[in-house]
């Protein structure tokens, strides 16, 4: 009894009642036509596709910082990466690399200038974050127009110069990181893996229970977002490792209370900046590995519209301002990108014909903006 | 107690029964029943941990208490039972609470602290919203309810001073001053108020408690100061490991009678005898020069000194006259200037890092707000400066380093042992430590350092009797065994005179003069009040310390 209570009160409400909710959503597709199958996998591909932009929460937070709705700017960092890879007709592993390279450095350069001016106005950070992240989509709005790109995929097909809104990535490096656990395997182990026999299973175990573990087991090595998640999976990792280092630990104490850390010999004016570099680059990072998946890239104004769902999918998963954990954003992006997935393919079938998924989709992102940001408010105090 | 009832029992006008509480596994009250009468004054006394600020926090209806699970127990205002699930509910009850640390807002003036900080929503906070000539006539109003809320308590100050510019004892009297303005007051609850005083300001403080208390309030009064205790409360009641052990009349019992009812240490720590020693034939370790520090409430002015190696050097005076700046303007922790040298190296200031680089270490007297990471374990927040400055506690890896848990434990456990440091393990978090704990970490933090040079402001601070002279025999132990230098700042004079060789008087600013420890008690009062003393009394600098020593 108290052991579910402490269960329920570690996990928290919000997430509880949401994650039940997308179980429903789960058990309530096969009866109105929506593939189970179909729903796990654009479940799993959405989350390894935003998990990045999420996991660019979070040093900026621990610092102190607040929540990064300058975004934007890494955004930004990384689609610069894209283009010039794009432009130099890089394809397949080496213009994602390259795209990576160059975005982490335009990021970086981009982060220290916006780390600069956020320790300008300490107490403000988010206001302002906020609105460099608008300022600079506005700025790259004309900037966009003006750059001096030549790649007939990027470039107006009228005008002939100025970008395009949407470039697609199909002849470059469309779902470079799709690729299933057994495709990753050496040959050897995966034709040891298909021959295995199992039909003992079927004599010792229920059938129905045999069928299902084959199933789970098939989904887990053929599914081809693996390649993905595991990416995504190596960044936490890298994130989680670097807060376990002095320099880590030095920025989560400046981020915890600054006094403490100026009296232990921390600058925390630079602690600050490279907690707003390191962010602005997982965000370049991020939207690299979103681009790759989602096949294209779009300019103007979507950097913008990036920003609030990776705010709202951390707190959702139980961060606070002052307070946040690779686990949250791994559970706050799993069940809001599971929602949006599912959501709309759901009522979509149950309609029958009727197709406002896009409208449904909108309406449910920005619902749980809201609601994830009203618990904020509380939870901080 | 008064077993009976549910109905009134004269007089009385609080009571808890059966309080029982725990923190996950650990228990921490264990079926505390008390009550307190109009106009009583009761005293909670207990070792550091034993559980009076939870008691305290339960009867406030604090959320660190409901976002724990509650406690079981039942409370009694009037007669009546009550639980409360805020703070805000306690105060329309009519309970009113100083917590143990401040919660004043620094941005604002004593009065705005006294009036707008106020719940149920103050009048005169929506009256000042519509600006303007309403709000031309709301402050001298407003000035008027703090003023004669001040001299309820028999205090004047500037209320019109911003919090952060005012000197600790102030801030206390304005917290104080704050609940009782609230007209519904009828139960003070003092989470050690006076730890933060100096004497002269105490009883000030205690004189105003007893009109309160005549006033028909009823007053549950925290002290570790058992002398406070007896002189001003009627009853004592005393908690130890959260079990009430003893409730008695002040009237039949003493002090000695209390302390042996909290301490139940195996070994009793007895204090150590300083050793008269003669430093001025010693190195000079820090030597000071016209030392300036904007330190708002401790400003210092223009302070001279010449610190030899290995000494333990007092720093005495009371509260606001600059002592606490000394310290912190060294260390780099506030806008200093002047002339500061290490060892005939120049030392910067303004930098915190140089100052730990160079030997130097300091426990600050505001452990939750320079002192601890309280959302951080024990482990990390002793090792944690070692692992900034001396890359202590980290496990090499081929191109990178990571926090090494294990060595931080072992760490922790020597001093958990070495202070009796109350906690559930060195993973405990540090805001989850009683007040004295935190204390305790934050020495160990400095000694972790093992520093040539360092400083300590009120190290006692919080901490019980029984603990002072674990606290005490510790500092004279890394003295005499790792020749540490060591400067304590302190407002509890006897305290400096029985660890310290030599004690500098500061005043308004600046040095009034320094003393033999073993100068008599007159010479120390009158430098601390301005007066001058005959120079054959002063000790100069470094000047053999007479025969009789001892307190
Ligand atoms: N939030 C918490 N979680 C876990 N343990 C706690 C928490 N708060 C307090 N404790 C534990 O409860 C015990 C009692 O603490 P409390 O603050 O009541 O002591 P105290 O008597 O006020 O001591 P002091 O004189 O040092 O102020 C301590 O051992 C402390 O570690
Ligand atoms: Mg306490």
């Amino acid at each position: 009894m108290n052991s579910i209570k402490n269960m329920i009160e570690t996990a928290g409400w919000p997430r509880i009642i949401i994650g039940l909710f997308l179980l429903s959503l789960f058990m309530v597709a096969p009866l109105v036509g929506v593939k189970v199958s179909t729903s796990i996998h654009d479940t799993i591909v959405r989350f390894g596709r935003n998990g990045v932009m999420v996991l660019a929460m979070v040093p900026m937070i621990r610092s102190g910082c607040g929540l990064n709705f300058g975004l934007p700017l890494g955004i930004i960092g990384g689609i610069l990466g894209i283009l010039i890879s794009v432009e130099m007709e890089l394809v397949g592993m080496s213009g994602f690399l390259t795209a990576l390279g160059l975005g982490v450095v335009f990021a970086a350069f981009l982060g220290w200038g916006y780390g600069i001016l956020l320790n300008m106005v300490k107490g403000d950070e988010m206001m302002i974050a906020t609105y460099v992240g608008f300022s600079s989509v506005a700025f790259m709005c004309m900037a966009w127009l003006l750059m001096p790109f030549k790649s007939a995929a990027m470039v107006l097909s009228y005008g002939g110069s100025g970008l395009r809104t949407t470039i697609s990535m199909d002849d470059f490096w469309t779902d470079l990181l799709s690729c299933s656990l057994l495709d990753m395997l050496p040959d050897a182990a995966a034709s040891f893996f298909s021959q295995l026999d199992i039909s003992f299973l079927y004599k010792i175990l229920p059938d129905g229970l045999v069928a299902w573990a084959v199933s789970v087991v098939q989904f887990i090595f053929l599914e081809q977002a693996m390649g993905m998640i595991l990416f995504f999976g190596f960044m936490c990792f890298l994130v989680w490792l670097f807060f376990r280092t002095k320099v880590g630990q030095a920025m989560n104490a400046v981020g915890q209370n600054p006094d403490f850390a100026r009296a232990s010999g921390i600058s925390v004016d630079k602690m600050r900046v490279l907690s707003v570099v390191l962010s602005t680059v997982l965000g370049a990072v991020g939207i690299i590995v979103y681009a790759q998946s989602y096949g294209f890239v779009q300019l103007y104004l979507a950097p913008l519209y990036m920003a609030f769902p990776a705010v709202a999918a951390v707190l959702l998963g139980g961060a606070a301002v002052g307070r946040v954990a690779i686990v949250h954003v791994l559970v706050g992006t799993f069940l809001f990108q599971g929602i949006l997935a599912m959501t709309p393919s759901v009522i979509n079938s149950a309609l029958k014909g009727l197709d406002i998924s896009e409208v449904l989709r909108l309406i449910i992102s920005n619902g749980m903006i809201i609601y994830a940001l009203t618990r904020r408010t509380k939870e901080v105090r | 107690m008064t077993g009976d009832d549910m109905t009134d029992d004269p007089g009385g006008l609080f009571r808890c029964e059966g309080i029982s509480k725990a923190f996950g596994d650990t228990r921490v009250l264990t079926d505390v029943s008390f009550s307190v009468g109009r106009g009583e004054v009761v005293a909670l006394v207990g070792e550091n941990g034993a559980g009076k600020s939870t008691l305290m926090n339960i009867c406030f209806g604090m959320p660190s208490i409901i976002e724990t699970g509650g406690y079981s127990g039942q409370l009694y205002l009037d007669g009546q039972p009550v639980r409360f699930g805020s703070p805000k509910e306690a105060l329309e009850a009519g309970i009113g609470m100083v917590h143990q640390e401040f919660s004043l807002i620094p941005g604002f003036t004593g009065t705005e602290n006294i009036l707008l900080n106020r719940e149920p929503v103050n009048r005169s906070l929506l009256e000042s919203v519509f600006g303007g000539r309403i709000n031309a006539l709301d402050r001298p109003r407003m000035e008027e309810r703090a003023g004669t809320a001040l001299s309820k308590l028999g205090v004047t100050l500037d209320q019109q001073t911003h919090v952060s510019q005012m000197p600790v004892g102030n801030k206390q009297f304005l917290e104080i001053a704050r609940e009782i303005d609230r007209s519904r007051t009828r139960l003070l609850v003092l989470d050690e108020p006076t730890a933060v005083l100096a004497e002269s300001e105490a009883s000030i403080l205690l004189e105003a408690i007893r009109k309160l208390a005549a006033d028909g309030l009823g007053i549950i009064f925290i002290s570790h100061r058992l002398r406070e205790v007896m002189e001003l409360c009627h009853k004592v009641v005393v908690l130890r490991d959260g079990h009430k052990v003893a409730e008695m009349p002040t009237r039949e019992t003493s002090v000695r009678q209390i302390a042996a009812f909290m301490v139940h240490r195996d070994k009793e720590e007895a204090e150590e005898q300083r050793v008269a020693k003669d430093f001025s034939a010693a190195p000079t370790a820090l030597s000071v020069r016209h030392l300036w520090v904007d330190m708002p409430g401790e400003r210092v002015d223009d302070v001279n000194l010449e610190i030899r190696e290995n000494e333990i050097f007092g720093l005495a005076g009371l509260a606001g006259q600059g002592k606490l700046g000394i310290p912190a303007g060294i260390m780099g922790l506030k806008p200093a200037g002047g002339e500061v040298d290490f060892y005939g190296q120049k030392l910067p200031l303004n930098d915190p890092r140089a100052c730990l680089a160079a030997g130097l270490a300091f426990v600050s007297e505001d452990r939750r707000g320079v002192g601890l990471l309280l959302a951080e374990s024990i482990q990390m927040n002793i090792g944690f400066t070692a692992m900034q400055l001396q890359k202590q506690f980290l496990k090499n890896y081929f191109l990178f380093a990571t926090v090494d848990e294990a060595a931080l434990e072992k760490n922790a456990l020597k001093y958990i042992d070495e202070l009796a440091i109350k906690c559930s393990g060195p993973l405990q978090k540090a805001g989850h430590l009683s007040g004295g704990n935190q204390q305790k970490v934050c020495l160990a933090k400095a000694f972790t350092l093992a520093p040539r040079l360092m400083f300590v402001s009120e190290p006692t601070r919080g901490i019980d009797v029984g603990a002072k002279a674990l606290v005490l025999n510790a500092l004279r132990r890394y003295n005499q065994e790792l020749g540490t230098t060591v400067v304590v700042t302190s407002s509890e004079l006897e305290e400096l005179r029985s660890v310290c060789h030599r004690i500098a008087v500061i005043n308004e600013g600046r040095v009034a003069g320094i003393l033999p420890a073993s100068a008599p008690l007159e010479h120390f009062g009158l430098l601390m009040s301005g007066e001058e003393v005959e120079p054959e009394a002063s000790a100069p600098c470094g000047e053999a310390v007479p025969a009789e020593v001892g307190a």
